[in-house]
């Protein structure tokens, strides 16, 4: 069974105009589908196309691991945003990042300097880590936390293709416009379990 | 009397524009002019790319190498050529930046606008056809190397220590020129595929973006680069 490119959970023009269509159209209809079909190539009739993308994840390296990692980094990244998105977390999400980070305050400023800094191309996360302690990490090019062990709650792109139609070399303003108003934090709170 | 219009010279509105916006270049480091307009490469590369890039890119690896001057104070003394091949005594920052500043540097030199970027010399031309078959076999690896390159980073052609061309790539702003890449050489030709280099125009289609380049390269300025690479 070949992967599939997973329906987004919104609709292409519901985070504008924090991120607009014309960038879900490029992101997820090209970007997003050009990783599942690469990946689709490489495996194909090979051991490793009856394997699933965390298994892959976990295995793979070089051009598998790359895009399998890539499709499952941007899955998890549309499901990271919300039309409704911003605001604070609630209940035990919210003790965890008051007990961790300082509060949604210190969230913010971590997160953000941590998604500024990541030179190059990559990822932001929110993850939980194996002793149940939220930390925020960075990942270069296709790099998953899976890998590490570690439970991702939340992620942001920051390869330049995520804002560059909107927000040209302005990375903290994308960083701000996803803070402020489409990170889910519903999406966090079921991903702490 | 009619009041003078105030008019500032096209170079002086980067100026103007890094002072209010935090990002001034001062320091020892300095962002050159583009050495043609921000036009002159279109259609292939539009003048908004060679704005945002040059303007606000390339500004701010320069600027973020000038601040790195208050950590390396020798920074001050050494030209860019110097700081590359002991890149591993500093911190990221200046790998990152210093790498970022001469290789955006290099790259506006070897492009040209369509037309005007000459041929290859005829000492260039026969190393290329000894090393590789022919000119549009060494395009082809070039093109192969900037479209695997996952993520950021430059596809090169370099002069290795032995003399001879060669075909390399290097991620995010390093280059051949520093001690801690794995395929070093004197590098004569760079192509950025960083996305900010072509997303604007080109999008997803790095491959069109990288065919296209090639009516903007400076063969004059590739030239002279093996020429001094050969005999430095």
């Amino acid at each position: 069974m070949p992967f599939e490119l997973p329906a987004l959970p919104w609709k292409r023009d519901a985070l504008v105009p924090h991120m607009s269509s014309e960038t879900i159209d490029y992101h997820y209809g090209k970007h997003h589908q050009t990783y599942i079909d690469t990946l689709n190539r490489l495996v194909a009739d090979r051991p490793e196309s009856e394997m699933s993308l965390e298994e892959l994840i976990h295995t793979a390296s070089g051009g598998v691991f790359n895009n399998a990692a890539q499709v499952w980094n941007h899955t998890f990244f549309w499901h990271s945003l919300s039309p409704e998105g911003g605001g604070t977390p609630r209940g035990a999400l919210a003790e965890a990042l008051d007990r961790d980070l300082g509060g949604i305050d210190g969230f913010r400023r971590q997160f953000g300097e941590a998604a500024k800094g990541q030179f190059g191309s990559g990822w932001a996360w929110l993850v939980k880590k194996n002793g149940g302690q939220l930390a925020i990490t960075t990942t270069g090019n296709a790099d998953c936390p899976l890998r590490d062990g570690d439970t991702p709650l939340l992620t942001l792109d920051v390869w330049e293709h995520a804002y560059y139609v909107d927000y040209r070399n302005a990375r903290p303003k994308y960083i701000e416009a996803f803070l402020d108003h489409l990170v889910n934090w519903s999406f966090a709170e079921a991903n702490l379990g | 009397m009619p009041v003078p219009k105030l008019r500032l010279h096209r170079y002086a509105w980067p100026v103007v524009f890094g002072l209010f916006s935090g990002i001034a270049t001062a320091g020892p480091f300095e962002l050159e002019p583009l050495p043609y307009d921000s036009s002159a490469l279109e259609p292939y590369i539009d003048q908004q790319t060679m704005e945002i890039h040059h303007g606000r890119h390339h500004r701010a690896y320069v600027a973020n190498l000038n601040a790195q001057v208050e950590n390396y104070p020798e920074l001050r003394d050494m030209s860019l050529e110097e700081i590359m091949p002991m890149i591993s005594r500093f911190n990221m920052a200046v790998r990152d930046n210093a790498g970022g500043h001469y290789n955006h540097k290099l790259f506006w030199d070897v492009m040209a606008p369509a037309g005007h970027g000459g041929e290859p010399s005829a000492e260039l031309l026969a190393a290329i056809e000894r090393d590789f078959g022919s000119l549009q076999a060494m395009q082809a690896l070039v093109n192969r190397a900037a479209a695997t390159r996952f993520g950021s980073g430059w596809a090169w052609l370099i002069v290795t220590a032995e003399g001879k061309l060669a075909v390399t790539s290097t991620p995010n702003q390093d280059n051949p020129l520093m001690d801690i890449v794995p395929d070093q050489g004197v590098p004569i030709l760079g192509i950025d595929v960083w996305e900010h280099a072509y997303y604007l125009a080109y999008q997803n289609r790095r491959g069109a973006y990288l065919d296209f380049w090639w009516n903007v390269v400076n063969w004059d300025s590739v030239s002279r680069r093996y020429a001094e690479a050969m005999n430095p």
